[in-house]
């Protein structure tokens, strides 16, 4: 056995921080938590008002558009309408309008991040290992101080999911930029463009395929966290999850993972579709 | 200086360094390159690199200037100092009277959209943009407006014979019609130096001919400075009015073309040039026996 005499403890200093950063700034985590709130509102009453069948012809015009394949448009549109057949359509709708408002967010914060990443090695240094602890630290553990933080329900899975979403877009943003091509750098250079020109024209268009691999990675990794976010009150597919294990319904169980799984093979299909539009043409 | 005259230099390089460091937080400075004692033990430490020792030249208006070496002998370092995308550790650059040595950040980004232009060996176009605008790229960093840039890119083009290629992109481009975009690219600027790092080093030897024969007919009507690295000694033959052999980041000669294969300043230029040599005596036996044989034989026709 690991000897007592060594034992040491952060976890009372981790209850104290949490509990001065409640009472000392209660109200700041309550206007954030609001301003989080109404933006997820208005996202969802925006996503509701659209009727069920404006999604499936979006994405069968969407995803005959960016890859010209007439079956699998088909199959890509029937899905979402099997999500409606299974009775939970008004749950994927809170579920998509969660993940959506995260991963603006995510995007948000994350692509600046990522290009801030390429530009400067400080910002890298410090930068990587907490993206490691955020993508390997389990979710469950910040969860509680989220919870905590912001109360129950969609705010604090809107967070949890932007914390465990966030990483690989900063990567592969950063990744991408510092994947072009010395040559071509060097050429930009060489006719006198600026750091900024630099940046503008060439290495951000050349690193726009892993870039939006990244979005793609980023919005699989939200679809991953609806479920987990359904255990601190979040509404959606993941809630459904949830029953059906307390009630032990496979059945039920089943509709709605598949829900999630369907839900998830669209946005990553159409999300990729687009990506291969920006790649450089081969003609 | 008042600026460029005919006749006159056009780039001068006064005792130029650089040594390139490995180790981290390792710097040499300017005035290290004095102690020779110094330099000889960086040169044999696996630490830095003695990329270039001392080089002096002096290149003038109108001519085209061959650099020529085996790779590694520092030529590539050399013309990537000239316009600084390599900062040389010690020495001085003046061309056409500015001192680009001395210039700050914004001075530079000046300096090179107006004054000098570069051919790369590896092109270094952009994927992402046609033809035409690979051409005008130059131009839009340095904020033309955007009529006169496609005006100018598609005479450009027209010039290095890629008409009706203007709307392709270069990966559809095979590597000659690559290298005429890079030249027209460079061109397109207007600038009185052309800087070419082995333009045409990756080309098969029909297209390479036929680039180098464009590139001398432009250089006829053109009348820039051009500063050309090759390690191809025909090509040197071919293009250069004089040319300087680089060892080991050194000058071992400087000359016109002819001087340098009649008199090889040491064993390094002479094993360069000795094919050249041996090609020039099998072709002369060659003619003169055709010769011989002609006149032996009696026509029938």
């Amino acid at each position: 056995m690991f000897p007592d005499m060594f034992r040491y403890h952060v976890a009372g200093p981790v209850n104290d921080f949490i509990n001065t950063l409640i009472e000392a700034y209660g109200p700041v985590f309550d206007s954030i938590s609001h301003g989080i709130l109404s933006f997820l509102l208005s996202v969802n009453s925006v996503l509701s008002f659209i009727p069920w069948w404006a999604y499936i012809a979006a994405v069968f015009l969407l995803s005959w558009y960016s890859s010209k394949k007439l079956a699998a448009s088909v199959v890509l549109a029937s899905l979402p309408f099997v999500i409606g057949m299974f009775g939970l359509w008004a749950m994927a709708v809170e579920s998509l309008s969660v993940i959506i408002t995260a991963v603006l967010m995510a995007l948000i914060i994350g692509l600046p991040l990522g290009v801030l990443m390429a530009e400067l090695k400080p910002v890298a240094v410090v930068l990587r290992p907490v993206l490691d602890g955020m993508q390997t630290m389990p979710s469950f553990v910040y969860l509680i101080p989220a919870m905590m933080l912001f109360g129950l329900g969609k705010v604090p899975a809107v967070l949890a999911t932007l914390i465990y979403a966030l990483p690989p877009v900063i990567r592969l943003t950063a990744l991408g930029l510092n994947q072009v091509p010395k040559p071509v750098e060097e050429a930009a250079l060489a006719y006198g463009a600026t750091r900024w020109q630099l940046l503008k024209e060439v290495r951000l268009p050349l690193a726009m395929p892993s870039i939006l691999a990244g979005v793609n990675q980023t919005t699989m990794m939200a679809l991953a966290m609806v479920v987990i976010s359904s255990m601190i009150g979040a509404r959606g597919l993941g809630q459904e999850v949830l029953l059906s294990i307390n009630r032990i319904d496979v059945g039920r169980g089943f509709e709605a993972g598949m829900s999630v799984v369907f839900l998830a093979i669209v946005i990553d299909r159409l999300t990729q579709n687009m990506a291969k539009r920006w790649e450089p043409p081969r003609r | 200086m008042d600026g460029p005259s005919p006749g006159g230099e056009a780039i001068l390089i006064r005792d130029l360094w650089k040594i390139y460091t490995r180790k981290k937080g390792m710097t040499v400075s300017s005035s290290d390159v004095a102690n020779e004692e110094l330099v000889e033990e960086l040169d044999r430490g696996e630490d830095a690199v003695v990329a270039m020792k001392n080089v002096s030249l002096e290149i003038m208006q109108g001519e085209t200037f061959i650099i020529m070496g085996l790779s590694g002998s520092g030529k590539s370092t050399l013309i990537r100092c000239l316009l600084r995308l390599v900062e040389p550790t010690s020495g001085e650059i003046i061309i056409n009277g500015e001192n680009v040595t001395a210039m700050n950040r914004r001075q530079l980004v000046n300096f090179r959209r107006e004054k000098i232009a570069m051919v790369f060996q590896h092109y270094g176009l952009l994927p992402h943009r046609t033809v035409l605008d690979n051409v005008a790229f130059g131009l839009k960093l340095r904020g033309d407006d955007k009529e006169k840039q496609k005006g100018k890119a598609a005479e450009a083009l027209d010039r290095v014979g890629l008409k009706g290629w203007e709307n392709y992109y270069p990966a559809s481009l095979s590597g000659g019609m690559r290298q005429r975009v890079g030249i027209a690219r460079a061109l397109v600027m207007d600038a009185p130096i052309l800087l070419m790092d082995e333009p045409f080093s990756g080309l098969d030897p029909l297209i390479r001919r036929e680039l180098q024969d464009e590139m001398i007919h432009l250089q006829k009507v053109m009348h820039k400075t051009i500063f050309f690295v090759t390690h191809d000694l025909s090509e040197a033959l071919r293009m250069g009015d004089r040319m300087a052999i680089m060892k080991k980041g050194e000058i071992v000669q400087v000359g016109s073309p002819d001087e340098v294969i009649a008199n090889p300043a040491d064993d390094y230029v002479s094993r360069f040039v000795s094919d050249e040599r041996e090609h020039m005596r099998r072709a002369e036996e060659v003619l003169a026996r055709d010769r011989a044989g002609k006149e032996g034989t009696p026509h029938v026709s």
